[in-house]
């Protein structure tokens, strides 16, 4: 009794109406925000605006390796765009990263929509099983991948058997490869959100719409695709970004014809200690993605993505 | 030794896996497995990682000392150092040995603004290789050792005395020198290599992988066109020897240029010829599952490299630093880490002790070099600062381009 009671009050207490918002914690929002917005100031803000200053840097006349001094050189930006030795890695990161994309998307999809509607009982378990690589190191995954497509590996083997690939030839380290394992690493960040928002799709509507007689790919065209949006949205970005500023997969699977702007960065920072060259590099990287995405989401719609 | 830390970690993983002869000896019947676990991320480092967080590195009882990974000798069985521990016992000090330098490059980059704005960087005894030394000392970040509290300093051999970046060693010690020449496998070139132009052999087409460590590629190169890389060289005839790189790259004869990853693509058959570090490959040797690989130096010359000890400016325990210098410079503690890394000893004297570990290593001309050898190896000559980061940027262009 004495429960029932004390739900009753509960219930009760959910009905009277909230005090009004206006009047209560008008800074309660801004006081949330203050620990994610002091760790954007500290952690992004402030290193941004050192790696600007950088950019902007000039060497001091007869100084040491690596010794600049401030100045407002904006002519580093003109000389780095200029320099086919480093705008062809800006480009090739984008075509490498976006035909990943477009494939992790191709085998991502089909996954995730298994896996939202005709896996059953094994849905938990085929989870898993998406995740789990996450469970071993990303770069011993990806040196797995060395040796899968090595010259004396199965891969490579097979395809000699066959004549595709000559005596000495390979396909590692090659383009092919990098591309290989970028898709790969980036899989699972395709895959989930897609499940996510296929899991949350009301399989009501798609009966609903073959008993109006749609066949199945018009269902899918126009009730299951639209749905999932948000997910394929969410994915492609999930994947594109950091498979654009990645160097690893680069770095293990290809060979200097096949860097992209993170291993360039990565050698202007080691080894020529070329600091200002590489703070540009890595704004114009910032800039290039800013720009693709605001343009992507304008087209593709982020209304609903949540 | 390589340039890029993914590598590195890589080779780390690897190295871990192989198994030399002492530490096969050691493990004995614990088996590969116990070996394993017992190379991996070893305990001792997980405690002196921990420990170092707390301030004991400024006690003047304890010494930190990074060096790169397996580079001293090692008992797989007590997961110990041997020769650290009976100093350890011998001095009263306690030593945290720490594996922290994968390639001089990334190690500089960690270090080094601690020493320009003065401050301690956690180590009071590091191991970094020629150039870098040559730098810090330029750049006043190395500290004069004290002669008095290193008497076995007397053993160091003539040959390492007059470096032309530390003359006299005033900063450093050798800890350990090495070679850079050609290495094949065996089973695909039964005829072994001679000279660099050997690599560009078109049967070789794509099996052939060279070094990122532009003193390395460059300096066997210009050796082969005649250039005397130990001294002062002119652009013209580095760019000379970079065409040729280009050329070989361009037509696909070097299939990659590669840090310590290079092993691996030996071990797999990915590469059949590369420029390699001697004591690496006689490690491989010790493996009976891989194919035998060769080592030579090329006909016109091959590099001599070293590892060297020095002391940061800002290290807290100076005294104690020059304690474990003197202490490996004992002619018999040398020829036991000797028999282990299998790369040049820098000691006089080591080599009759080693008589006594293994006679068949005291007859090693890469582990005790003899004349002939020497003679046939350069280092390469010290670069000033705008040639440096001239010579990497033009080197990566091609190499990363």
């Amino acid at each position: 009794m004495a429960i029932a009671q004390a739900i009753g009050d509960t219930i009760e207490d959910q009905r009277t109406p909230p005090p009004d918002p206006k009047k209560r914690g008008r800074f309660t929002p801004y006081l949330l925000l203050l620990p994610g917005m002091l760790w954007l100031a500290i952690f992004f803000a402030v290193p941004l605006v050192f790696l600007f200053s950088t950019s902007l840097q000039t060497p001091v006349a007869g100084g040491e390796v690596g010794e600049f001094e401030q100045t407002f050189n904006f002519g580093n930006y003109v000389d780095t765009l200029t320099d086919e030795y480093y705008y062809v890695p800006l480009f090739r990161s984008f075509i490498y990263s976006g035909i990943a994309t477009i494939l992790a998307l191709l085998i991502g999809y089909p996954l995730a929509y298994m896996i939202a509607f005709k896996s059953g009982r094994w849905r938990n378990l085929l989870l898993v099983m998406v995740i789990a690589p996450f469970f071993v190191s990303f770069l011993l995954r990806t040196i797995a991948w060395r040796q899968i497509l090595a010259d004396e590996g199965v891969v490579v083997g097979a395809l000699r058997v066959v004549g595709l690939v000559g005596e000495t030839g390979g396909i590692y380290p090659s383009a092919l490869a990098v591309i290989t394992g970028l898709t790969y690493n980036f899989l699972p960040f395709m895959t989930l959100p897609i499940y996510a928002s296929l899991e949350r799709v009301d399989p009501r509507l798609i009966e609903a719409g073959s008993d109006l007689y749609a066949k199945p790919f018009t269902g899918f065209r126009k009730i299951t695709w639209p749905l999932s949006m948000p997910g394929v949205v969410a994915g492609t970005l999930l994947t594109f970004i950091p498979a654009a500023g990645d160097y690893v997969n680069a770095e293990l699977l290809g060979t200097g014809k096949n860097s992209m702007i993170g291993n360039r960065i990565q050698y202007e920072f080691f080894n020529v200690r070329d600091y200002p060259t590489m703070a540009v590099l890595s704004f114009v990287l910032m800039a290039c993605i800013f720009v693709m995405v605001l343009v992507y989401v304008r087209r593709v719609g982020s209304k609903d993505l949540v | 030794m390589s340039q890029n830390p993914t590598d590195d970690l890589r080779t780390q993983l690897l190295r871990n896996a192989m198994s030399r002869r002492g530490f096969l000896s050691a493990a004995g019947a614990t088996g590969v497995a116990a070996g394993l676990a017992a190379c991996g991320t070893s305990s001792s480092t997980d405690e002196a990682a921990s420990s170092s967080e707390t301030p004991a590195s400024t006690e003047s009882d304890t010494i930190v000392w990074a060096n790169w990974t397996e580079y001293l000798d090692y008992k797989g069985k007590t997961q110990s150092y041997p020769t650290l521990e009976r100093f350890e016992k011998e001095s009263g000090y306690t030593v945290e040995y720490k594996e922290d330098i994968d390639d001089n490059n990334s190690f500089n980059g960690k270090v080094e603004p601690l020493l320009q704005s003065g401050q301690s960087t956690g180590y009071d005894l590091v191991t970094p290789s020629d150039s870098l030394v040559s730098e810090w000392i330029r750049k006043g970040y190395a500290a004069q050792i004290d002669y008095d509290n290193v008497p076995n300093s007397k053993n160091m051999l003539p040959a390492l005395l007059d470096v032309s970046w530390d003359p006299g060693r005033k900063y450093s010690m050798t800890w350990q020198s090495g070679f850079t020449g050609l290495a094949w496998n065996e089973d695909k070139i039964p005829g072994g290599l001679k000279s660099v132009d050997d690599l560009w052999d078109p049967k070789l087409k794509g099996k052939v992988v060279v070094l990122s460590e532009m003193t390395d590629t460059m300096g066997l190169i210009m050796l082969s066109q005649g250039v005397d890389v130990s001294q002062p060289f002119t652009q013209e005839q580095f760019d000379a020897g970079l065409a040729v790189l280009q050329e070989q790259i361009d037509s696909g004869q070097i299939k990659q240029v590669r840090g310590n990853g290079y092993l691996q693509d030996l071990r797999n058959g990915q590469a059949w010829a590369v420029m390699g570090w001697s004591g690496d490959i006689f490690q491989l040797n010790y493996n009976p599952k891989l194919p035998s690989f060769g080592f030579a130096l090329p006909d016109t010359g091959g590099m001599l490299w070293s590892d060297n000890l020095v002391i940061p400016t800002t290290a807290q325990n100076k005294v104690g630093a020059e304690a474990l210098m003197d202490y490996y410079y004992d002619p018999k503690v040398a020829a036991e880490v000797a028999a282990w890394v299998n790369y040049a000893c820098p000691v006089e004297g080591a080599r009759e002790e080693m008589q006594k570990i293994d006679p068949e290593l005291a007859d090693s001309k890469w582990i005790f070099p003899t004349d002939a050898l020497l003679e046939q190896s350069y280092v390469f000559t010290s670069l000033s600062p705008q040639e440096e980061v001239n010579y990497e940027d033009q080197f990566g262009r091609v190499t990363q381009g």
